[in-house]
């Protein structure tokens, strides 16, 4: 971006606005001209399927946002007014419902590409934690968002995730008391979770913007994880990835608006459709499933404080990713042994979602064991040793000999 | 002239380092408002007191009453409830602490302080204890679990008919309130 080429436009206003503000020469050269490797394939069109998905969480929000009511005595009834009495609040509400689903989905596929291709490796680095950061916000708003249509699920949500921090030495109850603004959960904790599910939402906005800076910085990694050495290893972003982009977002919202109009509920928990009550817990309380797998975690340790650790562990292990895996290698397509252990991974984080939605006992839990203990392996054993033991495959010299190689 | 330099050098820089450090004070202090804002205000605050005749609580029969917006179970146990709450060994306990805001912060866990009201006075029949598991704070569910007491439905902790943790994730027994006698059966809970 060093005194990047300024481009003549032909448009006189154009050119009169650019000379003082670099706006259209920033896009033409960020969002058109910029060079990406010509080798992409359709797992990395879930970056812009996520941007989407946010893009249609804050207009949706915003409107929902005129006809919520975050009262405890009227929210439940304010989101059954949106359902039945708002113009097409109905079609609002499960957009938004579902979108926060669909995000998570884009976002855990864009993330396991990620740990795929090596993406995360230098010189990108940052880019890996900011979208780590990105992550957890994400999971921070989709709680309290969980939490305003004030039904069974959403109350007991909130009694469960807050009371994380009860296990906390010493200030725990303090910090839990001072979240709730009270003894328990009630109207204070409403109307702040309320405020900043609103705010989450823009915060994530800039963090996308930082991502993609960090990312158009290096450049976009590739599924041979070797570096762009000429002009012939890329294509322009425009109009080779913007179509493609673009046909992938459409046919993920295909999908997403299959589930909004014909199954709007089918991720849902009927008990939610029952008013909060402070007094009865339902007798199966289960996370959004986006949540299920750290949820398995936190419950596969028999210990209060001990569970709360290795669920935020889960998270933050991500943050040392770069540093633990020390393979020069990026791709796992020239790493034929750790690519085992990433599906086993894969497979892992999918069994433990499943026993996150059963009742922890029995066999599950010793699933659920076996499946946390594996998930720290592989990024504390498995990932450190391959790095030092595994000959990789030879990789071809560049991108341009990589896709000649197989066409 | 050169120790009146040195003089005006280290007059500027105690002007930089005071200011400065008013600046960051200043600015910690400021933060205060919009931290304590989310702070429990003095209505709640205010030790609300709930009143509750025993009375007419048949022997096995509970009932759930609000209390700070937490539910409370009070139970009139059983012949049998109490003695198989007197008859566990301490040793067997998983939290050996009373728990019982009405003690001091080191009783044993025997059944009878997890009775006791703020003046000593007990009766083991009525057993008052605050109704949120201690793992996530879920309402336990009553006459529920291996030991036909409290059961917790969200992640499997187990009480006991005195309220006690015997297994599951939860660290600590059911609290006790602070709660006083003002006649045989009837209490006042805060």
């Amino acid at each position: 971006m060093s005194s990047h080429a300024s481009y003549e436009f032909s448009n006189p206003v154009v050119r009169w606005i650019d000379s003082r503000l670099p706006v259209f020469s920033l896009m033409k050269a960020q969002a058109m001209d910029f060079p990406t490797p010509r080798n992409l394939n359709y797992w990395w069109t879930f970056g812009g399927i996520a941007a989407t998905m946010l893009v249609i969480q804050l207009i949706t929000g915003i409107v929902l946002v005129m006809h919520f009511t975050p009262h405890v005595d009227l929210a439940f009834d304010s989101v059954e007014k949106i359902m039945r009495d708002v113009n097409y609040g109905w079609l609002l509400r499960w957009l938004h419902a579902n979108g926060a689903a669909f995000f998570f989905l884009a976002v855990y596929i864009h993330i396991f590409r990620g740990l795929y291709y090596g993406s995360y490796k230098a010189p990108r680095e940052i880019l890996w934690m900011i979208g780590v950061i990105i992550l957890i916000a994400m999971m921070a708003t989709a709680f309290m968002g969980y939490v305003l249509p004030w039904g069974q699920m959403s109350y007991w949500a909130a009694v469960v995730i807050t009371n994380l921090f009860s296990a906390i030495p010493v200030v725990g109850e303090t910090i839990v008391q001072w979240l709730w603004g009270g003894f328990s959960v009630d109207n204070p904790t409403l109307q702040r979770f309320f405020s900043l599910h609103y705010l989450l939402p823009f915060v994530l906005a800039a963090l996308v913007f930082l991502h993609i800076w960090a990312l158009h910085v290096p450049g976009n990694n590739n599924p041979d994880g070797i570096d762009v050495k000429s002009e012939q290893d890329t294509l322009p972003f425009h109009p080779y990835y913007t179509m493609k982009d673009l046909f992938a977002i459409l046919v993920f919202l295909l999908v997403y608006l299959a589930f909004v109009f014909y199954s709007p509920w089918y991720m849902g928990h009927a008990i939610n459709f029952v008013k909060a009550n402070p007094l009865v817990t339902p007798a199966h309380i289960v996370p959004e499933w986006y949540f299920l797998p750290q949820y398995a975690m936190l419950r596969a340790v028999p210990d209060k404080l001990g569970g709360v650790i290795v669920m935020f562990a889960s998270l933050i292990i991500l943050f040392f990713l770069p540093w633990l895996d020390r393979s020069k290698v990026r791709s796992l397509r020239y790493r034929p042994v750790t690519r085992i252990f990433f599906w086993l991974f894969a497979i892992t984080c999918v069994v433990l979602g499943i026993a996150g939605a059963q009742p922890a006992e029995g066999v599950w839990l010793l699933v659920a064991r076996i499946a946390t203990i594996y998930y720290f392996a592989y990024f504390l054993v498995i990932l450190p040793l391959l790095g030092k033991l595994e000959k990789p495959k030879p990789m071809p010299a560049s991108i341009t000999e990589a896709v000649m190689q197989k066409h | 002239m050169s120790s009146t330099t040195t003089q005006d050098v280290s007059r500027r820089d105690f002007l930089y380092i005071a200011t400065g450090t008013v600046g960051a004070v200043g600015t910690a202090l400021a933060a205060w408002p919009f931290i304590d804002q989310m702070n429990p205000d003095a209505s709640v605050l205010a030790l609300a007191s709930t009143e509750f005749d025993m009375a007419p609580l048949q022997e096995g029969q509970g009932v759930t009453v609000m209390w700070r917006g937490k539910p409370v179970f009070i139970r009139h146990r059983t012949k049998k409830e109490i003695e198989d709450a007197t008859k566990v060994p301490l040793a067997e306990l998983k939290d050996p602490i009373a728990r019982n805001a009405n003690l001091p912060p080191d009783a044993p866990a025997t059944d009878e302080n997890r009775v006791k009201d703020a003046n000593g006075k007990a009766n083991p029949k009525y057993l008052v204890q605050i109704g949120i598991c201690t793992h996530l704070g879920c309402v336990p569910l009553g006459e529920a679990g291996p030991f036909n007491a409290w059961f917790c439905p969200c992640h499997g902790s187990v009480y006991d008919t005195s309220g006690r943790i015997r297994s599951g994730p939860a660290p600590r027994n059911l609290d006790i309130p602070p709660f006083k006698y003002v006649s045989d059966t009837k209490i006042v809970i805060g």
